[in-house]
């Protein structure tokens, strides 16, 4: 059998993975639902008062986008794991973080990026202005895939146990932290009129971190996970 | 001085020489306590604006330094677990997560009891505050993590590696949160100078950091020794344990 280079290992995994996605839509569909939902409840238990939103609005939307990221986590290695794909990747010739990375980047691509899409929707639903739905377009783009990378971690440490889903989130949660407030903040920042290149710096320095680290982590985790 | 070393990776000498070791250090604790205590509640002056409300800090500051010293050092006892494969260190790291968070509580619990008469309210979403909440969080984790995972072994790596995770992020997460507070409030009356202190009240502070410190040892080396009986209950010599007495 002929050996394939690392990086088309890396681009079919990613392939696999996007093909399986869009075979199943229902799965990308379900986390925007469930983000839509969530922040629309908002102003149903606190009032609708416009002012009270827009004040809010840039918090209730990130955490409902890290609560939605948190939920979809559990797919990112589930099927792969109960069908036993997951060992073979393990026993691979490539390194598992490349393949992790693969994987957790097709989950972005799935569950992340849609909450792009809608994100305006929500800021004109909780009355924001137009550069703070831009701020938040561009904080989401640079935010989720930190938190599909930290959730990762997680995922990888929670996969072989059977009620993994409520540790899950005693894990990740906290350490969402960073990503929530640089967030929330640099949106609340942009509709009060004032630069946000501080808050985005930052938040890409927890991207260029994430991308660095977590898939080693998650390789170790997984490793153990599946000993 | 080697041989020492090998020896306390034994399980079996470990649990021998830990069990001569708790009494001493033991004892040792409750003197630096008292004497601290003793220093602290009726000795050092009282401060010229908190009055005397101000000396439940003997327990706050060493708890809140405890919360994050154990925090390292579990994550340093799960990094040596997982590169050496030594089974001494996941004990440690792992019988370190509990008492870690008490600490943790404390420091919360006696703050909380502190900010009622000297801000007025029980709970200030001040950065220090809520970075300590955080780090309970995480140790509730590791916990969790812990008890999920049926087989001992693969749970001690399992938290090793969250707790090395997390101890990455403490700093981001930290320094996130007084970004954020200073963001929202400024400064606010939470600000207390710690170099300033008086001499005759540093003492006893840090009298009962060593005390608090010893008290970690005892407690850790106390549930180690459990840890290990029960992870070594296959063994020949803790039958032979459990036989004799």
């Amino acid at each position: 059998m002929k050996t394939r280079s690392t990086s088309r290992a890396f681009t079919l995994l990613l392939r696999r993975d996007l093909t399986l996605a869009f075979r199943q839509r229902a799965e990308m569909i379900n986390p925007l639902l469930f983000f839509v939902l969530v922040t629309a409840l908002f102003p149903l238990g606190i009032g609708a008062d416009p002012g009270l939103l827009r004040s809010i609005g840039p918090g209730i939307i990130w955490v409902a986008a890290l609560l939605a990221a948190m939920l979809s986590l559990d797919s990112v290695f589930r099927s792969d794991f109960e069908d036993g794909s997951l060992e073979h990747f393990l026993l691979s010739a490539h390194p598992l973080s490349i393949l992790v990375l693969a994987k957790t980047l097709a989950h972005w691509l799935i569950t992340g990026l849609p909450l792009l899409i809608v994100a305006p929707l929500l800021g004109l639903l909780l009355d924001l202005s137009a550069e703070a739905v831009w701020t938040l377009i561009l904080t989401l783009a640079l935010g989720t895939p930190v938190l599909s990378m930290v959730g990762a971690i997680g995922v990888a440490l929670t996969v072989g146990l059977r009620r993994g889903g409520m540790i899950l989130s005693l894990l990740v949660l906290p350490l969402y932290v960073p990503v929530l407030i640089f967030a929330a903040n640099a949106v609340e920042t942009a509709s009060a009129g004032l630069p946000i290149t501080a808050h985005l710096s930052l938040l890409t320095a927890l991207l260029a971190l994430a991308c660095s680290l977590s898939p080693v982590a998650t390789a170790a985790a997984l490793k153990i996970s599946l000993s | 001085m080697w041989r020492f070393f090998h020896q306390m990776g034994s399980p079996k000498h470990f649990y021998r020489i830990a069990g001569a070791w708790i009494p001493w250090l033991a004892l040792l604790c409750a003197g630096f306590m008292l004497v601290g205590l003793y220093q602290g509640l009726w000795v050092a002056p009282a401060d010229y604006q908190q009055g005397e409300s101000y000396r439940i800090m003997y327990v706050h500051v060493p708890a809140a330094w405890m919360s994050l010293f154990i925090y390292v050092v579990m994550a340093g006892a799960g990094a040596i677990g997982l590169i050496w494969h030594m089974k001494l260190a996941e004990v440690m790291a792992i019988s370190s997560a509990h008492i870690g968070a008490s600490f943790t509580f404390l420091a919360l619990v006696t703050g909380s009891i502190w900010g009622k008469p000297m801000w007025g309210t029980w709970w200030v979403w001040d950065a220090r505050l809520t970075s300590e909440l955080i780090l309970l969080f995480l140790y509730l984790g590791v916990i969790a993590l812990h008890n999920a995972v049926e087989d001992k072994r693969t749970a001690a790596r399992a938290t090793s590696i969250l707790a090395i995770v997390g101890v990455v992020n403490i700093p981001i997460i930290h320094y996130s949160v007084e970004w954020w507070n200073t963001l929202h409030q400024g400064p606010t009356v939470t600000k207390f100078d710690a170099p300033s202190i008086d001499v005759r009240m540093l003492i006893p502070l840090l009298l009962m950091a060593v005390a608090f410190k010893l008290f970690y040892a005892v407690v850790v080396l106390m549930r180690a020794r459990c840890e290990i009986l029960q992870r070594e209950r296959n063994t020949r010599w803790v039958r032979q344990l459990a036989d004799g007495s």
